[in-house]
């Protein structure tokens, strides 16, 4: 296999550093479009990987390892460099260099986990990024002093704009890259460590200080990953008894390191002037404009998304169309040919829908983590989302999910705490997502024909539906955060980046590689159930008789009978079980289903929608009464506030949380509640007499 | 030169400090530690969040937030601006 042997053969280069130092557009800069992005084993963190050519043209495979602030992990996503470096994961070969990315206008704090690395004795790089912005708060640092003093290669450069990539393509040509002078430990703290050390690794003796580095991170990492944890523990407690104090002094002797190094490397000249960042947080974050400004984007932007999505989401929607009557006038009639056009196509496009409100979501919300405004939204919210025990960073991905629950629950990735970020997860679905207007919209005229209590009326409805849903999202959000409340990390620290402008390619990228995921790991399972629901609906087949009949014999047409005596106690009978049923492959698939079941022409213009809505108006109980009164119609429009009837966002959670524990979860409670819900709006109706 | 003791979260805005101790648990107050809130170290709290909470507080070049309940476990010692 040449290609396996090539990639052998090539050099992998890591890229470390802190979050927000341009360690991903030095990482675009340099590899281009050549970008695989996939997932961890094991956890949702990102892998991204590349190719980048040396000055010799030989190929070099790069690696964008999660930002860090320090080597002793707290998360999920600190722990992947920390396991890389230390060659510790099986999917993840370790690499022959590192390039550590700085952020300049930082330097003491991004130099604390630049030495971190240096000290595990990899070969190395340094690049210090953002020197304009070190220049603006009148800092001189000096590259060629910390070459000097570090040992190995400073290169500056602007990573925006591309200065120095060239010096730093030659450093990474180099056949050999000197290594860092390793730092020393005190006395007492080197003996300590060396025996946490055999204790680490079956008693091996006379570690040299890379060994001891990669010890301390193992010994003062929170996410400890399951395969040393024990020994650790072990060698806690033996440092604890033998040093006390350890964990502090280990980080005041780095931090006296950094101090002794930035003496002589950076010259504060003249007292900094307020960075165009300063200037927009007055504005940004201030008490007034700072609500008004926020608000006015968000309105902006489901503006846009309402309004700018519809007309590609046409397109969509008469693209299928299209297809499937070309593939009706091509193929003989017969179960195949129903098979994709009723099934595969239906199924499937009822979902593709969404894909431009959804790719719109991750541009604007690309856009708002790229500009660094993403940290202040969380800043101005956390106050209020720290009432139910979320984070001011839920805001945006629960915010989203208005539109869509899928671009909101992949956007949780920006969560660090992992159970805050479930929290977000598993209440996201509450949030009213456009798939649901339809179905509010028809049961709505439904229960207020024609002109009565006017318009205002029913866009009281509307509200009222969107502020139950958010008033179950709090809720629930606030009982979970009780019932996973957890001893440790519950210290909210949130950086507040430099605002940057964004390189529109970088947002592209990573719109392309999330809809990539849309794509292909919910397309998967939406195919399989599009398949499965059309089966469902479609046999057994009747001898003769139209739609209607076929799918009242199908086996959802049985299953909708036999759910019945379930649903009775709703207000429903087993037409509307039907819809419940076929609506799992997309919430707005209940209108049509129920076009179906009840004759009626296809609702896809307003006109239709009315023909339904007055055929349903008309339809009888066993006793006269009409069907859809009242309060069937209220306690249907509860259940779909809060069931979970969405195979893709099930997709997507199983993705996020990397278990099928949580979307099952997930799927029960908001089942349950939705059931509960509308049991409660029904049968309490009936007792109130109406 | 008057220089006052009090919580970082009793800072007012503007007004600059420097660290005298951290009283939260531990692992939080070890990943403060790693972010430069050291004895010593000189910080500034910018300002408070629209509603009060959390405080944005520049340390070493960064600019962090803090929820008001952790910054009062963080002792500081008012300086003079400089």
């Amino acid at each position: 296999m040449p290609d396996a042997q090539a990639a052998a053969q090539s050099l992998l280069i890591a890229l470390v550093g802190n979050p927000n130092t341009g360690k991903t557009t030095l990482f675009n800069a340099l590899s281009g479009l050549s970008q695989k992005v996939a997932n961890y084993a094991g956890v949702t963190v990102e892998k991204k990987e590349g190719t980048c050519h040396d000055q010799h043209g030989k190929p070099v495979r790069l690696l964008d390892l999660p930002g860090a602030y320090s080597l002793n992990a707290n998360t999920p996503d600190e722990a992947i460099p920390r396991d890389v470096l230390l060659g510790r994961r099986a999917d993840t070969p370790k690499p022959d260099r590192v390039i550590c990315v700085i952020d300049a206008s930082n330097l003491e704090r991004n130099l604390y986990f630049t030495m971190q690395v240096l000290d595990l004795g990899i070969p190395a790089i340094v690049v210090l990024n953002m020197m304009d912005i070190a220049g603006a708060r009148g800092m001189k640092i000096s590259a060629a002093n910390l070459q000097e003093q570090l040992g190995v290669q400073v290169i500056s450069v602007q990573a925006n704009t591309r200065q120095g990539m060239e010096r730093l393509r030659v450093a990474m040509s180099q056949a050999e890259l000197p290594l860092a002078k390793p730092g020393e430990y005190p006395p007492s703290l080197r003996e300590a460590l060396a025996k946490a050390h055999a204790l680490l690794n079956d008693g091996a003796t006379n570690p040299d200080a890379n060994a001891l580095a990669a010890t301390v991170s193992l010994l003062c990492s929170r996410d400890r990953g399951d395969s040393v944890a024990a020994g650790v523990e072990a060698a806690r407690e033996l440092m604890e008894r033998d040093c006390p104090g350890w964990e502090e002094n280990l980080v005041l002797s780095q931090y006296t390191r950094i101090a002794e190094l930035t003496r002589n490397a950076i010259e504060q000249t003249r007292s900094g002037d307020p960075t165009p960042t300063d200037k927009l947080d007055r504005v940004l974050l201030h008490p007034i404009l700072g609500w008004l400004t926020l608000g006015g984007l968000m309105t902006a932007l489901f503006a846009t998304i309402f309004s700018v999505a519809t007309v590609p989401m046409d397109w969509i929607d008469t693209g299928f169309g299209w297809t499937a009557d070309w593939i009706k006038t091509w193929m003989a009639e017969g179960d195949l040919r129903d098979l994709l056009t009723d099934g595969v196509l239906a199924g499937v496009g009822s979902v593709v829908m969404f894909l431009p409100q959804i790719l719109l979501l991750f541009f604007f919300i690309g856009l708002l983590e790229d500009t660094g405004y993403m940290a202040r939204v969380a800043f101005i919210m956390d106050r209020l989302m720290g009432l139910v025990g979320l984070n001011g960073r839920a805001f945006i991905p629960l915010l989203s999910s208005y539109a869509c629950a899928i671009p909101g629950i992949m956007a949780t990735r920006t969560i660090a705490n992992p159970r805050e970020r479930l929290i977000t997860i598993l209440v996201a679905p509450l949030a009213s997502c456009s798939a649901r207007l339809p179905v509010y919209v028809m049961m709505i005229g439904v229960l207020l024909p024609g002109g009565a209590g006017g318009v205002w009326l029913k866009v009281a409805f509307m509200l009222g539906l969107y502020a139950l849903g958010t008033v179950g999202m709090f809720l629930f959000a606030w009982l979970f955060d009780r019932k996973l409340r957890s001893s440790n990390g519950s210290t909210m620290i949130l950086e507040l980046p430099p605002y940057r402008i964004p390189a529109l390619r970088a947002v592209l990228l990573r719109l392309w590689s999330r809809a990539r995921v849309f794509i292909t790991q919910a397309g998967t399972i939406i195919l399989v159930i599009s398949i499965l629901l059309w089966a469902a609906t479609s046999y057994p087949k009747p001898a003769d008789g139209d739609d209607t009949d076929r799918l009242t014999q199908s086996i959802a047409g049985q299953l909708g009978k036999q759910i019945e005596p379930l649903i009775e106690p709703l207000g429903y009978d087993w037409k509307m079980g039907i819809g419940l049923i076929a609506s799992f492959a997309a919430r707005e698939v209940f209108v049509s289903t129920m076009s179906i079941l009840y004759r009626a022409d296809d609702p896809d213009d307003d006109e239709g929608t009315r023909r339904l809505q007055t055929i349903l108006r008309e339809q009888k109980r066993a006793d006269g009464s009409p069907l859809f009164n009242g309060k069937t119609c209220l306690s249907m429009l509860v259940f779909y506030v809060f069931a979970m009837q969405c195979m893709a966002t099930l997709a997507i959670t199983r993705r996020e949380t990397n278990s099928w524990k949580w979307p099952l979860f997930q799927f029960g409670y908001l089942t349950v509640t939705a059931y509960v819900a509308a049991l409660l709006v029904y049968q309490g109706a009936g007792l109130l007499g109406y | 030169m008057v220089c006052s003791h009090s919580p970082l979260s009793g800072l007012s805005a503007g007004s600059s400090a420097t660290v005298e101790s951290i009283h939260l648990e531990g692992d939080d107050s070890f990943r403060l530690r790693e972010l430069g809130f050291l004895p010593g170290a000189r910080l500034r709290l910018v300002r408070r969040a629209p509603l009060g909470d959390p405080i944005e507080v520049e340390i070493g070049g960064a600019h962090l937030a803090l929820r008001r309940s952790d910054a009062a476990l963080i002792q500081v010692k008012v300086t003079p601006d400089a």
